[in-house]
């Protein structure tokens, strides 16, 4: 049967979080579908990377190194990967919802016409009956995310395409070593044969990369603020009780879009998905698209003034008010009573 | 110097960032009428990066293409408000349904028609799928390269863009040949606004099928003021194959859509009192939820 395929995005010689999430996934998948899984790393001085990659139960791994292929560039890893997946015909490819993944899977999908489905929060196998044509699809990848302002949960497959693509943010699922001893082939490419000299066209004339100094992802408090904060300013509250807690500031994308804190400390389905051990939702509604990237939080407090807001039917307590008058009140009484 | 020949893609989009309470009809479908049909909003960054290269190079001409109903004229007007030349409306049947892959397809053939241009750009991605995949596709299509993520036109010169990109964790500059497909990022500049002279010259331009729903008196106008005619193109104004367009050519289906039904997890309620909120915090200190 046809393998599943997930491609490794590389920085600085390391794997991405995001792409040993999909390698997790992606073994799971293969698992259930009795399949090979597959994976692709490009770039350049990858001596020794099958040691990140093969451990989460990958099958085989196609390594494509040369000194123009780091740092990626769309055109030459488009190349490889469509040739790749001309050659090996995979039935399901994941990648990253990252710069890198939302920059080269839609020139894959184009290049090889199969669907790619954005910003998936949930992966299953599953059956399709096409009643029009009477004919049973088995084993389709089910691509499930919210969609059209966060009313409904669409299903979409792929019936006659492949390889059916979709795209994953960083943090929607859970990154797993399957066993470290694990058995995998390495394959490395004859990167001549898989690039042409027009793939280089596009030069790469400075770069800044930055490590984030938000943490969210690791943070086990997190104190996220939505449009209702209402300013920037009130906003502060937030770091404030925050710094108290030990915690993290998160934000929802309409905060973020309000200008109210930056993108990266958005949490939801364009932005990262969470799991701390407390969640203090202030002035958020809890539109689905944000209640996917923290609904999973172990224990969940809403502060709103609407009581029907969705967000309260995910906490597990909710209290209503005004944040402005909340939250200092909570920062005077945990300093009343801790230690 | 003769200019740049730019396409802006531009798309019409449900205004999902206002959804109002009244976005959803009692049955959980989605009632379109009750949200308001705007200017794609990184579509318009996109259009501002365009203006300003015009304004850079005489001779350069904006046309902004779009897909869609009939009423998407409205945002090509929009456009032509703030500075562009012209635009051309692709719109029917046969589009309805499409993909990502499908729109890219119909907007491929239709530059392909169109032939004669330096630099498309679109903005990143739409605000009612987020997919962020028609750009790529489109630059596909035409086996054109990409830059994607666009903050800043640096330089055009010697045949090639130098563009500043914003990526999630830092910025990139790059320089690419002409022609390319550009998009860009809502953390570039905003658009400029309508131009109070450009709104007097086009508020009255015109598709074909809204001059012929229109009870207008002056209808030789159109014919002596040859801007105020929006072309509208149709599938047969392109070379293309029936089964790569709309839900035929859409490799993607939608097998199901659920409504979010929340079921309640019993939340404790509590008031905003000092009583009230210093027994949660002693909760939560007890439980080692915090401290």
């Amino acid at each position: 049967m046809n393998s599943i395929f997930v491609y490794c995005e590389i920085e600085d010689g390391q794997i991405a979080e995001v792409s040993q999430e999909l390698l997790t996934k992606g073994r799971s998948l293969a698992t259930e579908l009795n399949c090979n899984l597959e994976a692709i790393a490009i770039g350049h001085q990858l001596e020794g990377i099958e040691k990140n990659i093969i451990p989460y139960g990958v099958d085989v791994l196609y390594i494509a190194d040369d000194k123009r292929l780091a740092p990626y560039a769309t055109l030459p890893h488009t190349s490889i990967v469509v040739k790749l997946f001309e050659e090996q015909k995979p039935q399901i490819a994941l990648m990253g919802a990252s710069s890198i993944g939302r920059d080269l899977g839609p020139r894959v999908s184009s290049a090889l016409h199969s669907g790619l489905t954005a910003d998936c929060t949930s992966l299953v196998i599953g059956n399709h009956e096409d009643k029009k044509q009477g004919k049973v699809y088995e084993n389709l990848l089910y691509q499930i995310r919210p969609a059209f302002g966060g009313n409904i949960i669409a299903t979409i497959i792929n019936p006659d395409c492949r390889p059916q693509m979709a795209t994953v943010r960083e943090g929607v699922m859970k990154k797993e070593i399957l066993d470290p001893k694990y058995k995998g082939k390495v394959i490395k490419l004859d990167v001549s044969k898989y690039v042409s000299d027009t793939d280089f066209v596009v030069e790469i004339i400075e770069r800044h990369m930055e490590k984030s100094k938000v943490n969210i992802k690791g943070a086990g408090i997190i104190v996220a603020g939505g449009y209702g904060m209402g300013s920037k300013e009130n906003f502060r509250l937030l770091y404030e009780l925050a710094e108290v807690l030990g915690g993290e500031v998160g934000a929802s994308r309409a905060a973020v879009d309000a200008g109210y804190t930056d993108h990266e400390r958005q949490i939801g389905q364009t932005g990262i998905t969470v799991r701390p051990k407390l969640y203090i939702a202030c002035g958020i509604s809890g539109q689905i698209q944000h209640r996917a990237g923290m609904e999973e939080s172990a224990q969940i407090i809403a502060i709103n003034t609407d009581p029907e807001a969705p967000i309260n039917m995910v906490a597990d307590y909710v209290i209503n008010g005004d944040v402005a008058d909340i939250i200092p009140k909570m920062i005077k009484y945990y300093k009343k009573n801790s230690k | 110097m003769t200019g740049y020949k730019i396409i802006v893609l531009a798309k019409q989009v449900p205004d999902t960032r206002n959804v109002g309470k009244d976005a959803m009809k009692a049955d959980g479908t989605v009632n379109r009428a009750a949200l308001s049909a705007i200017f794609n909003p990184e579509d318009l960054n996109a259009l501002e990066q365009a203006l300003r290269i015009k304004d850079s190079f005489p001779g350069t001409t904006v046309t902004i293409l779009t897909m869609g109903p009939g009423r998407a004229a409205e945002i090509i007007r929009e456009g032509m408000f703030r500075g562009a030349d012209d635009g051309i409306l692709l719109t029917d049947r046969a589009f309805a349904g499409s993909d990502t892959l499908a729109t890219s397809y119909a907007l491929g053939q239709t530059l392909k028609k169109i032939k004669d241009f330096d630099i498309i750009i679109a903005g990143r991605q739409a605000i009612d799928g987020d997919t962020a995949q028609v750009g790529p596709q489109v630059a596909e299509k035409l086996g054109l390269p990409q830059v994607t993520y666009v903050e800043e036109i640096k330089s055009i010169e010697n045949g090639r863009v130098v563009a500043k990109r914003r990526l999630e964790s830092g910025v990139e500059v790059v320089s690419c040949p002409i022609p390319l497909v550009i998009t860009v990022n809502g953390t570039a500049p905003d658009c400029r606004a309508r131009n109070a002279r450009l709104l007097m010259k086009y508020k009255h331009a015109k598709t074909v099928s809204e001059l012929q729903n229109s009870n207008e008196d002056y209808l030789h106008l159109y014919n002596e003021r040859a801007y105020l005619n929006i072309q509208e193109w149709t599938v047969n104004d392109i070379e293309s194959v029936p089964a790569e367009l709309g839900l035929s050519g859409s490799p993607t289906k939608v097998k199901t859509i659920e409504n979010v039904v929340l079921q309640s997890k019993g939340a404790k309620v509590i008031s905003s009192s000092d009583v009230d909120i210093e027994e949660l915090m002693k909760d939560l200190i007890e439980s080692h939820t915090i401290g």
